[in-house]
């Protein structure tokens, strides 16, 4: 099966000069398609920083990334920006769109996709709200739905326009058990049925059972890959 | 047609989410609409009132010291120098114009107030304004004047009390009788205009001597080309003596007041002002919202979306600012205008090029605001959003 995800020793440090800190040292790994892999470990150890430039938000220079078969080493903008839209992104923070109801922060993925009509776009949004169990929350605003709704509205924002690739890093960290629970549920489910694969970092080691890999990076190298 | 709506639409959702923060900038783009208007207003009101004596004069070429800065304002020359110009024999007549500032005594209240006298020979007809027209025969008279209907309310409701029959007054403490009224019009210079022949001028100031003038007005013979006339005439002058065409004295009382008097200077201050206020306000909104909305941007980023979507969102909102806020700043202005023309008698016209000059620059100040907010989008960084 081919590697959706193709890492081989990256290497990242901030800063430059004196002040050079490394933190992805030598990493290689790769994902295949429809994987489920969940990325634990310490604090600082270089994991959102990994999902960074494995999404296409972060310039890495040394080593080798494919993404969807695009070098993203020194890459440019465009090859950036086309992994991005074939990636979805789930944040701690849900980061809709305060004054967008779900259903319009859903259908934003859909924007971008210039050859659908309007209406298509609000069909499949509500679809996905509906998948995510909120088909009777279309029409509210983020600030009338609790914290665990909100999370599937952004779960929903980032699956609807069936992203090859879904990167979350700590999804569940604002939700309390049984909501993160869910929220991860949904998203694995839906994942499979898409084909999508998923990276998921995480602190949360009760919902290491969805996973069918889990890896642990450490001081910026990959332990058990 | 996407490229534009989606960003738009999104503008428009932002944009009504917050009321409160909505009526505040619209209220800024109102404010900055309403002083815009109201200065560009005075202002043409003051130009089309400087030049309202001068537009009315009937002559081709007309003659002013060189130390005259408007004709309001006249430094007086010999009258042989006008009577020079008559050697050319394409000049037909030549007429000196005499204008002088004197108090006028309000009829019913006896307060005095000052306005502007016009003297000259009625037969040489030279101001084109009907009723001065007509009653050339009634000015030969000893001692009578017209008067400016429009002249300011303070100086009486001359017009009723002529027809009451009271018609005697006093003019630099010389009395004489009014005999009928023109319609000219106020201006900065002047509240009130009586025209009189150049005889009863002199009656009025006893100190002016006929020989010298403010003014001189000269016709020239059908067919005869004014420009060469005038450089010619120019040539045998007096260096001191200005040569004017029509449209040259006009020009010359309005950029008297554009850039002489500080006037057009604070006028142009006042427009400033009004549009660096609605500036910082609009700049403040639209600010605060890319600020708030940082974290939301940089995870539409993160998703795909590219640095222009979200210029466009901005350009959008201060487009909708710009609308919202003309509108009652227009229609305000209309009212203010109407109010302008009843209270203190200026011509304040709301002209479609007014329009559409304060549109443009409420448009372009909205623009710069969007210009300045846009280097806070570089702050939504889908890096820092995990
Ligand atoms: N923008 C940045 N500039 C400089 N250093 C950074 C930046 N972001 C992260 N770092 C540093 O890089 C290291 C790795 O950070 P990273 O956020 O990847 O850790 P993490 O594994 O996600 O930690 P956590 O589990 O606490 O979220 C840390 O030492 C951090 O201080
Ligand atoms: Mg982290």
């Amino acid at each position: 099966m081919p590697a959706l995800i193709d890492v081989h020793n990256l290497d990242f440090s901030f800063g430059s000069g004196e002040l050079t800190q490394p933190v992805l040292k030598n990493v290689t790994i790769s994902i295949n398609k429809g994987e489920v892999v969940l990325m634990t470990g310490p604090s600082g150890s270089g994991k959102t920083t990994f999902l960074t430039i494995i999404g296409g938000l972060r310039q890495a220079s040394n080593g080798s990334v494919k993404v969807l078969d695009q070098q993203l080493i020194n890459s440019t903008e465009q090859v950036k920006v086309k992994v991005r839209q074939q990636t979805g992104y789930i944040f701690q923070q849900h980061n809709l769109l305060k004054p967008l109801t779900a259903l319009q922060n859903v259908s934003m993925t859909l924007e971008m996709h210039n050859h659908m009509t309007e209406r298509e776009r609000l069909t499949q949004a509500a679809d996905m709200l509906k998948a995510v169990g909120l088909g009777d929350r279309l029409n509210y605003k983020p600030e009338q739905l609790s914290g665990g709704q909100r999370q599937r509205v952004s779960i929903a924002r980032a699956l609807v326009g069936k992203p090859r690739i879904v990167l979350a890093d700590e999804p569940t960290a604002s939700l309390d058990k049984q909501s993160g629970q869910d929220a991860v549920g949904i998203l694995k489910q839906l994942a499979k049925e898409l084909g999508t694969t998923i990276l998921l970092v995480t602190h949360d080691y009760r919902i290491l059972d969805i996973a069918d890999r889990v890896v642990e990076l450490e001081d910026g190298m990959i332990q058990n890959a | 047609m996407t490229y534009l709506y989606f960003p738009a639409r999104l503008a428009w959702r932002q944009l009504v989410h917050d009321r409160t923060k909505l009526i505040a900038a619209i209220f800024g783009v109102l404010f900055a609409c309403v002083l815009v208007f109201m200065q560009l207003g005075f202002k043409d009101s003051l130009y089309a009132s400087a030049a309202s004596a001068p537009s009315r004069l009937s002559g081709d070429l007309f003659l002013m010291h060189k130390q005259s800065e408007a004709m309001w304002r006249p430094v007086n020359f010999k009258r042989s120098e006008l009577m020079r110009t008559l050697g050319h024999p394409a000049v037909a007549q030549v007429s000196p114009l005499y204008i002088a500032l004197a108090p006028f005594k309000n009829i019913e209240t006896e307060v005095k107030r000052t306005l502007m006298v016009y003297g000259f020979n009625p037969d040489a007809q030279l101001f084109d304004i009907n009723n001065v027209r007509n009653m050339h025969g009634e000015l030969q008279l000893k001692d009578t004047v017209l008067f400016d209907e429009y002249s300011r309310p303070e100086f009486g409701p001359i017009r009723q009390l002529l027809e009451a029959g009271q018609n005697v007054t006093e003019i630099n403490d010389y009395k004489l009788k009014i005999i009928g009224t023109f319609q000219l019009g106020v201006s900065f210079a002047a509240d009130g205009n009586v025209v009189t022949s150049d005889l009863n001028f002199m009656r009025i100031f006893p100190n002016k001597k006929p020989g010298d003038i403010e003014l001189g007005v000269i016709k020239l013979h059908p067919g005869a080309s004014i420009k060469q006339v005038q450089a010619e005439l120019s040539s045998l002058l007096n260096e001191f003596v200005n040569i004017f065409t029509f449209e040259e004295l006009l020009e010359y009382e309005k950029l008297y007041w554009s850039n002489t008097a500080p006037i057009g200077f604070i006028f142009g201050f006042g427009t400033v002002m009004g549009l660096v206020v609605g500036l910082v306000i609009v700049y403040q909104i639209l600010f605060t919202d890319i600020a708030n909305y940082r974290n939301e941007f940089a995870t539409l980023k993160a998703m795909g979306y590219q640095h222009g979507y979200f210029i466009r969102v901005v350009f959008a909102s201060a487009f909708f600012l710009a609308i919202l806020g003309f509108i009652p700043g227009y229609i305000l202005s209309l009212g203010l205008y109407h109010l302008a023309e009843s209270q203190i008698f200026m011509p304040m016209p709301m002209s479609f090029s007014k329009v559409t000059t304060v549109f443009f620059f409420i448009l372009s100040m909205c623009a710069t605001a969007s210009f300045l907010a846009i280097r806070k989008l570089k702050d939504a960084n889908p890096a820092d959003m995990f």
